[in-house]
């Protein structure tokens, strides 16, 4: 489904990104980790089109990202505050987003319906504006948003920091119900290795923008990851 | 401490993301600020030979009296429009080891520095040493005058600053505090109670017994005060957060269904406009501004010079054309990724908007319609402006758009706002004014007014032909500068 070629993005002289082949298979719940810096929000960023690459490409269904906008209709992501719109409501923002994915209203709502649960009465009929929620409310309302339209790629970047316990848990259970059909490829970055164990089939650890390790997720991912992390290269430097 | 907060200002001054970007901005403001420093200075100097001049029997120090109060009001008028509140980021410092009331005391004492207290030293100063020189008065009488009268401005710099706290959320609550002006002038000018020579009797006073300066100094400590405790109540967080909880406003805009696969968009820019300070002041401005032709058509000097119509017609058909359409695509810079990155094509989101402009020329040049009054050829000209707005003018300003960095803080009052504005908003201006004029002068001067108006007519409407090509074009523009535009707008500051 996507895959990035001779991918380097350079800022100022220094290479932030460098991964030289990465596939995603279509369907897979493929996983981000790596400290601050390590270029996971720049991935993202290229895979978007929001930055230029310095060299290599991104193909998002066998369309060059930079070159063609036909990757739009199917894809669809939440990376920060900044694809919200923070004068309209949370409904307005959803029917907003639904129109330009071509649903109506009806079916918004009947998606809205199903993430009852997951907005804990806190979100919708507040007749209050997105800049005024508070930062863990904005991001539900953003990960929910980029559900609608039944996307076949779904890009998150930390969509478990800011939430609240029982959210995060509800949204584990979410991803996981959208991979079980094999229809969705969903990306996801995170600090949390436990979250991202659990949710994600694959992970990828990036480390100052290079691809350190790639693995299918097993029993005993976690530890390894955990391993990783705490190593003594990274106790120094932090 | 004092200095440390004096550092932290010039840090954030220097360091912020867009100083080398506005730099133009900067010395244009320098120029303009230059340019008042001297106008002030030369009334100030010329200020005691002008009333020996045209009033020799009169005593200057006397006759200024009698007009300090006007220009203490007139002085108040301009700051409360265009002096910005002083500010600093409380939030950083709140849990610091650092006493409140020296925080708020710096945000006060910087503010006396302002430009705006500066202006009328320029007077004060030059005219009291001018007395001082001529021995109008006794030295001490003169010396306590001019601590008085820069006392008096002082204190109208913090009465600003407590009127605006107040009224700037609520403009109607204003209206009493006009009123009374109002009245108050309409009774100096009926010779019923005379305000301004009361007050400059009053300032006469101070000549006579000079310790009497002490009560404008107590004056301008009050309001000190008063701003000290206006303050300090505000130095929590939810101060600044118990403003937003009023409810919001659904309006769904649902008329704009009818425009197909452009409403979205349509609803969107609606909402972007109702529901942000900025950009729904510049509708109120449009209708305000909209009377500037009583200005240019009732005068006979102007009759000549029918180019100059052509000025006023684009202006006053085109003004929210132009303050909206400067300003595109930065409106969306908070949320420019999403638009990037979201199912929106490029073509349909700058047809929404020329859209929108559209509506809006089609609606001042409706409401410009009683200008009939001052003729037909004015009537027809601004319909012909209209029609060389929506063809010409509104593409060009898309494309001017795609040159825009800046991203604006939809918040703030468009007053003296420069933020958000760069080199283009300037040279925009150009062509989007100064051809037209120049045009029409030509046929005007060389064939006749007639063919002027035909001319601009046809370069309208050949643009509403090529208008999908045009945005077909602009819209690669757009692509091209895509990623510096997303760059720009995510950076803060002004």
């Amino acid at each position: 489904m996507i895959t990035a070629t001779n991918l380097t993005k350079v800022y100022k002289g220094s290479t932030v990104l460098n991964i030289d082949h990465l596939d995603i298979p279509e369907g897979q719940s493929f996983g981000l980790v790596g400290n601050n810096g390590a270029g996971k929000t720049t991935f993202f960023s290229l895979l978007l089109d929001l930055i230029q690459p310095t060299t290599g490409n991104i193909f998002n269904n066998e369309i060059t990202v930079n070159q063609s906008e036909e990757w739009k209709p199917f894809t669809s992501s939440f990376i920060d505050e900044s694809f919200l719109i923070g004068y309209l409501t949370p409904e307005e923002y959803f029917y907003f987003i639904g129109e330009l994915r071509q649903q109506n209203k009806a079916d918004v709502d009947v998606l809205l319906e199903k993430f009852e649960e997951f907005f804990n009465g806190e979100i919708l009929n507040k007749r209050k504006y997105l800049r005024d929620f508070s930062k863990g409310n904005q991001k539900k309302v953003g990960i929910v948003a980029a559900l609608i339209g039944n996307p076949k790629v779904v890009i998150l970047d930390e969509p478990f920091a800011n939430l609240d316990p029982t959210t995060q848990i509800r949204l584990k259970k979410t991803i996981k119900e959208l991979t079980a059909t094999r229809d969705t490829t969903i990306l996801i970055s995170s600090h949390d290795l436990i979250h991202i164990t659990e949710v994600c089939e694959r992970i990828v650890l990036l480390n100052h923008g290079l691809v350190e390790k790639d693995l299918i997720t097993s029993a005993a991912t976690l530890q390894e990851l955990e391993a990783y992390f705490s190593k003594d290269e990274f106790v120094e430097q932090s | 401490m004092f200095q440390r907060l004096i550092s932290l200002e010039w840090k954030s001054f220097f360091r912020s993301a867009s100083l080398g970007k506005s730099l133009g901005l900067k010395i244009l403001m320098g120029f303009l600020a230059l340019y008042f420093v001297t106008i002030f200075l030369f009334f100030g100097v010329g200020l005691y030979p002008i009333i020996k001049e045209y009033f020799p029997e009169e005593d200057p120090l006397l006759f200024v009296n009698n007009y300090v109060l006007v220009w203490l009001l007139a002085e108040l008028a301009y700051r409360f429009l265009l002096q910005t509140l002083p500010v600093l980021d409380i939030k950083p410092f709140m849990v610091m080891p650092i006493k409140k009331r020296k925080l708020i005391n710096f945000v006060l004492v910087k503010s006396i520095f302002s430009f705006f207290n500066f202006l009328p030293l320029l007077i004060i100063i030059p005219f009291g040493i001018f007395n001082l020189y001529k021995q109008t008065h006794p030295d001490i009488s003169i010396i306590a005058w001019m601590i008085a009268l820069t006392f008096l401005t002082l204190s109208v710099n913090y009465a600003n600053f407590i009127i605006k706290k107040r009224f700037t959320e609520n403009l109607k609550a204003l209206i009493p505090v006009l009123v009374l002006i109002i009245a108050l002038f309409l009774l100096d000018y009926f010779d019923i109670f005379k305000v301004g020579l009361w007050f400059g009797s009053a300032l006469d006073q101070i000549i006579e017994s000079p310790y009497l300066a002490v009560i404008p100094v107590l004056l301008f400590i009050g309001l000190f005060k008063w701003n000290q405790k206006n303050l300090e109540g505000k130095f929590y967080l939810d101060a600044s957060l118990k403003e937003q909880t009023k409810n919001a406003d659904t309006k769904e805009f649902l008329w704009t269904k009818k425009f197909g696969d452009i409403a979205p968009y349509l609803q969107q820019d609606l909402k972007l406009i109702w529901r942000n300070k900025r950009p729904k002041t510049t509708i109120y401005m449009s209708f305000l501004l909209l009377g500037y032709g009583m200005f240019f058509y009732p005068q006979d000097s102007y009759q000549n010079m029918p180019w100059f119509f052509v000025f006023v017609g684009v202006f006053i058909t085109g003004i929210f054309m132009i303050n909206f359409g400067q300003f595109i695509p930065a409106w969306d810079a908070k949320y420019y990724s999403l638009i990037m990155s979201q199912n929106i094509p490029l073509k349909k989101y700058l047809t929404a908007k020329a859209a929108l402009m559209t509506f809006s020329v089609i609606i001042l040049v409706i409401l410009a319609t009683p200008y009939v009054y001052f003729g037909w050829n004015i009537f027809f000209l601004n319909i012909v402006c209209a029609i060389y707005n929506i063809g010409i003018n509104i593409p060009l300003l898309l494309y001017a758009g795609s040159f825009n960095r800046k991203s604006i803080d939809l918040d703030k009052s468009p007053f003296m706002n420069y933020q958000g504005t760069g080199a283009t908003q300037w040279l925009v201006s150009i062509p989007l004014m100064v051809v037209p004029v120049l045009f029409f002068w030509l046929f005007n001067k060389y064939v006749s007014y007639e063919s002027g108006m035909i001319f601009l007519l046809s370069l309208g409407i050949l643009g509403m032909f090529f208008r999908a090509s045009a945005i077909n074009f602009i819209s690669q523009v757009y692509k091209r500068n895509k990623y510096s535009m997303l760059e720009g707008f995510r950076q803060k500051g002004d």
